[in-house]
Parts: C-alpha cells; sequence; structure tokens
C-alpha cells in the first residue's frame, strides 16, 4: 500500500492559515465555510481521507502480521498521526476491519514491567504536530481476532477523534517479531491470553 | 578524496607528521594527542604542525558534506535502477524460490510488500517496522533490482504473460560444471550499494518481508572497487587483473536497441538478465606468463588495450597483424570470440567479482559474476555463449558453476508497484 509522503515537520504558515478554516468549520456550522475548508484541506494535506476532510491524517500505517509465537486473538496497528489544525485532538476510539474490538493502547510500567494497556482519555494529537504510533509506544490494538492477519494483506482503520469526526486508513500487513507484549487488562484486571473461547468477563477498555 | 596537507619540501620529520596528520582527519583528536608526542622541541615546525592540524580537521568536515554515503538513486521510472545504474561497489544477489501455495495474490502482495519497502530503503528512510532505522540512513546509492524466474508466469496461471525475450539458459556441456546451489530461482532481489553494510540491511529488511511467501534458494555476493577509488566512469577490473567491461552500451539509444524490451505490452521497461557464476582457476592461471594471459583475453592487462593498439576504447583491430605476421588479436581469444556479428548480439555486462573460501588444499574459490542485460537472451546471449564455450581460450582457465536466467520486471510510478502489470 502506497503511503503518502508527508513531512512531520510542523505545517507552514500557510497550511495553518487554512487549517483556522478547517477549525472554524469543523461543528458543521456553516456550510459557506464547510465547502471553503474542504478544498484548502485537500489542497495542503495530500493524504487527507476524502470522505470527512478530517484535520488528522495518518502516514505510514503498518500492522503487525499474525503467526507462530504470537498471541494471534490480537495484532497493532502502528502509524504517524499529523494533526493540520490548531487545537488539540483526541483520537477516542476506533473500529477495524478485521474484527469487532478496537482500543487505543499504550506502553505502562506496572510493578517493575511494561505492561500494556488502555490509554485514559484516548490518543492526543497536539495542534500542528505529530503522535507516532510505533511497537513500544501507543498503538491501536485490534482484538478478538479470529483469522489469520497474513502478511501483504490490507487492513481497514477508522479512527474517531474528540471532534467526532473520522480518519480512515488502509494499513499494509507486514511480518514483525516485536510487539508482542503482555496485555494488561486495566481496571477490570488480567485479560485472559487463552483464547480457548473464553475471554475475560470484564471489558478490558 | 582526502587530501594531505601540502607539505614543505625537504624535511624528513614532516613527512612523519604528515603520516599523522593524513590519520587526523578520521582519528580527529586522538591524531592530536599523537602529533604533540611526536613533535620535537622545535618552535618553527611546532606552528606549522598546528595549522596543518587545523586543515586537516577542516578537510574532514568538508568530507562529511561530501559524504557519499547519502548519495541516492530513485528507484521509479520506466526501468528499474540497478541496470543502467553505474556500478555500485558492493552486490548480493538473493534468489528465492516461491512457497508451494503461493500464486497470483500472494505474488502481488509480495510485490507490494517489496515496492513499498524500496521507495522507503533507496531513499534512506527506514521501511516500516525496521528495526535497524540508524542502518537506513546511508543509502549509499542503493538499488533493489527485481526479476521473476521462467517458471513464475505458470505458476500464476499467467503463461501468456512470460516475456518473449526469457529463455532458459541451454546446457554447455563443453565448459559447465553448474551446480543447483548457485542456480535457477522464482525470484532475483539484486541488492547493490556503495557500502556493505547497507547491502546487508536492505537484504535482511527484504528478507524479512519475502519470507512468508518465499524461502532464500541462494545468495551470491560480489565487489568492486570501493567508490572513490577512481572514477565511477573506470571501467572495473576482475580477480585476474584484466579490465573488464569496456565494450558496453553507454547511451540511451543503444540501451534502447539493445537492452529494453522492444513490445508495447505489461513488459515495457523491463530487461532480461543472465547471472552466471564463473570460477577462475587461478593456481593454473598463474603459472602463465603475461604475455600469454594477453594472447587469451585479447586485451593488454595494463590498460586494457586492445593488442591490435590504442588505448582501452579503441576499437579492436581483428585483422591487425604483429611484427611476426599473426595476428595480433589472436582467433580464439576471448575478445574476439566474444564480439559477435553486429548490434543484434550485444548485451549490457554488469559484473561482479567474488572470492569465496578456498577449499582445504589451499585452491582460491574466487571468480566472477557475470551478469548480462539484453532485450532477448536467445537471440543475443546464448550465440555469443555458444561461440565461446565453442573455442575460448579461456575456457582453460574459467568454469561456470552457476547458471540462471530471470525477466527484470519494468519500473513503476509513484503510487504503483512493482509487476502490477502482471495482474491487471
Amino acid at each position: 500500500m502506497r503511503s503518502p509522503r508527508l513531512s512531520r515537520a510542523l505545517r507552514p504558515a500557510v497550511a495553518l492559515a487554512a487549517a483556522a478554516l478547517v477549525v472554524a468549520g469543523c461543528g458543521g456550522t456553516d456550510d459557506t465555510s464547510d465547502t471553503a475548508q474542504a478544498s484548502d484541506t485537500a489542497a495542503v494535506s495530500e493524504a487527507a481521507d476524502a470522505a470527512t476532510g478530517a484535520a488528522v491524517t495518518v502516514t505510514d500505517p503498518w500492522v503487525v502480521a499474525t503467526g507462530e509465537g504470537r498471541d494471534n486473538s490480537m495484532t497493532a496497528a502502528f502509524g504517524v498521526l499529523t494533526n493540520d489544525s490548531d487545537t488539540d485532538l483526541t483520537v477516542v476510539s476506533a473500529t477495524n476491519t478485521v474484527s469487532d474490538r478496537t482500543e487505543l493502547h499504550e506502553m505502562a510500567m506496572v510493578d517493575g514491567a511494561m505492561v500494556m494497556r488502555p490509554v485514559a482519555g484516548g490518543i492526543t494529537v497536539p495542534a500542528g504536530g505529530s503522535t507516532v504510533l510505533e511497537p513500544g509506544g501507543l498503538h491501536v490494538m485490534i482484538m478478538d481476532v479470529d483469522s489469520a492477519v497474513s502478511p501483504g494483506a490490507s487492513v481497514g482503520v477508522t479512527l474517531t477523534l474528540s471532534d467526532g469526526s473520522t480518519v480512515a486508513f488502509d494499513a499494509l500487513v507486514k511480518e514483525f517479531a516485536g510487539a508482542n507484549e503482555e496485555y494488561d487488562g486495566g481496571d477490570a484486571g488480567e485479560m485472559d491470553m487463552d483464547m480457548g473461547g473464553q475471554g475475560s468477563a470484564t471489558d478490558g477498555s | 578524496m582526502t587530501d594531505a596537507p601540502t607539505p614543505p619540501t625537504g624535511s624528513p620529520r614532516w613527512s612523519r607528521r604528515r603520516l599523522l596528520l593524513s590519520g587526523a582527519a578520521t582519528a580527529g583528536g586522538a591524531a592530536a594527542v599523537a602529533v604533540g608526542g611526536v613533535a620535537a622541541a622545535d618552535d618553527r615546525t611546532d606552528t606549522a604542525v598546528r595549522t596543518a592540524l587545523g586543515r586537516a580537521r577542516d578537510q574532514a568536515d568538508r568530507d562529511r558534506e561530501t559524504f557519499v554515503g547519502t548519495d541516492v538513486v530513485d528507484p521509479r521510472g520506466v526501468h528499474q535502477a540497478g541496470i543502467t545504474t553505474p556500478s555500485q561497489a558492493h552486490a548480493a544477489f538473493c534468489a528465492f524460490d516461491l512457497r508451494p501455495e503461493v500464486g497470483a495474490v500472494g505474488l502481488q502482495q509480495l510485490l507490494q510488500l517489496l515496492t513499498d519497502d524500496l521507495e522507503r530503503i533507496t531513499a534512506g528512510r527506514p521501511a516500516l517496522g525496521d528495526t535497524a532505522p540508524e542502518l537506513a540512513a546511508t543509502p549509499a546509492r542503493l538499488t533493489v533490482t527485481v526479476g521473476l524466474g521462467p517458471g513464475v508466469f505458470d505458476r500464476i496461471g499467467r503463461p501468456d504473460l512470460r516475456p518473449a525475450g526469457l529463455a532458459d539458459v541451454p546446457a554447455f556441456p563443453a565448459i559447465d560444471r553448474l551446480e543447483e546451489r548457485w542456480s535457477g530461482g522464482d525470484l532475483l532481489l539484486q541488492v547493490c550499494a556503495d557500502d556493505p553494510l547497507t547491502v546487508a540491511h536492505a537484504h535482511r529488511m527484504l528478507l524479512k518481508d519475502t519470507r512468508a511467501f518465499a524461502t532464500s534458494r541462494w545468495v551470491q555476493r560480489g565487489f568492486l572497487r570501493a567508490r572513490g577509488n577512481g572514477a565511477d566512469s573506470t571501467t572495473p577490473r576482475n580477480l585476474m587483473g584484466q579490465v573488464d567491461g569496456t565494450v558496453n552500451p553507454r547511451a540511451q539509444a543503444e540501451f534502447d536497441r539493445v537492452v529494453w524490451h522492444p513490445g508495447r505490452d505489461w513488459f515495457s521497461g523491463g530487461t532480461t538478465l543472465v547471472l552466471r557464476r564463473i570460477r577462475m582457476r587461478m593456481d593454473e592461471w598463474d603459472a602463465l606468463d603475461r604475455s600469454a594471459m594477453e594472447q587469451v583475453m585479447g586485451r593488454r592487462l595494463s590498460d586494457g588495450a586492445p593488442l591490435s593498439g590504442g588505448d582501452e576504447h579503441t576499437r579492436v583491430d581483428f585483422d591487425a597483424r604483429d611484427a611476426t605476421g599473426l595476428r595480433a588479436v589472436p582467433d580464439l581469444s576471448h575478445v574476439r570470440l566474444a564480439r559477435g556479428p553486429g548490434p543484434e548480439q550485444q548485451m549490457l555486462r554488469r559484473a561482479y567479482n567474488y572470492d569465496d573460501t578456498p577449499d582445504a588444499e589451499g585452491g582460491s574459490d574466487l571468480g566472477l559474476l557475470f551478469c548480462a542485460f539484453q532485450a532477448d537472451i536467445a537471440a543475443q546471449f546464448t550465440p555469443m555463449q555458444q561461440r565461446l564455450a565453442d573455442g575460448d581460450m579461456l575456457n582453460e582457465w574459467t568454469t561456470p558453476t552457476g547458471s540462471s536466467s530471470f525477466a527484470v520486471l519494468p519500473g513503476w510510478q509513484g503510487g504503483g508497484h512493482l509487476g502490477e502489470g502482471l495482474f491487471r
């Protein structure tokens, strides 16, 4: 899947000026400015998802393939989230095309060990900046996977932001040896890792 | 590339310091300590030493700005890179066999993964999931050229798409001692760069993305002169010391006539590759005197000039006679037999030297990874190889131990991927 090349540096002034229109019209209150901002956004950010004109774009997305030696009931999606607007935006939830359960995770030190767990409050992308989802750090967790996620395939992910907008992207599946950490189920306790058809009774998010 | 500071004349103590100071370009502060230790209690030379050290450091800074490790070759275009690209210093030819369950869908996924990797690592950026991203930062003119073996087209159910110019290289029983471990393959990645670390990292990254689809069949590694040890346009030498590759297409018009697939179809922009591993029997070769070595080749060892006279690039005069009345360029010399009847039998040669492990008796295992790119193997390569097999004097000292042919995929543009024409 060809990823558009986007600079990870802060946007130039021109882009911010255009983005101001995006922020102003983001609540959908003014039809005229929505039209103007859609074309500005498209011109400024070639990777923007056409369906929503969201201020957050995703570059270099990819997903870890399931396979031997891994817990194949879950896998992770990574990429770079870039926020073209001048307001901090937060990814509050997500969905994916291979399973019915998607969470937003972080790596954290718990009782002296690095575990992964849901990130409280979602994943924030600062105004005019980027947040990197990468192995060992923040990521989108694709859970309750019941079929192979194979190298070369494509997984669709849709992120929902705090302003109600969505960003959809296709992530290339790649073999990767890492990103296989233990899952700490957060407030609800340990996730049952042996997926003999019985999940944890509690909601891990 | 690093100019040592210009010494004043006639000072023997200076030449020892010059040696240390040229080390200063790389050793920086450490050399300063060394110079301080060596300098005699001589006020005039002490100042000169400090000035020269400063100049050496300035030169080192300039060298870093022109550091060749950051040079890149764009992998996209009508043709793949690594064919007409000037030969880089290091190469790894990596052949794979597709796994039995892989068909058209799997092959397309593999080619998409490879394309994504290539676009990044050739630009000096890490591939997705690259666990050693720092190694991606010095692309050093990295090119990765991808080819498919003759069996792939049946495999994906499209025998109609096999390029007309792709053929199995026939057997040449008089000379061949081919080994399966150096022959064949469904997929070839020709990985070339001026930095061996770059080649190794690229190989590793591509292997990780390939192995779900294909198993590694063989890897043949080769080398030429390090970049910077001679102009880029200098013809390489092989391990017999011969200037090797003089007569070669160099201009766009020649490439169009000799190298690129002439049709207007999915394979436009592609070519074919013949890769033969040629072992040099060096102990027997070393028994020849220099004049005999030159007679076998048809060219002088010193500069690659034909024995009929001139310099390296002078046209060979096959009718010229020497003082004794014999042909200056022997009829059975390599250069004579390699020359075909005309342009229809030319090819683009892009060989690399290899140097493998000596045998128990100390016999070297080294030679040439002979690579020929041509539009049509049967028309351009095979007749030439047949002439050599039938009579080339050089056969006494060379043995082909591997032979493979591949369809080198056309190039692609941004947004597309390698081999996309196969799947339309």
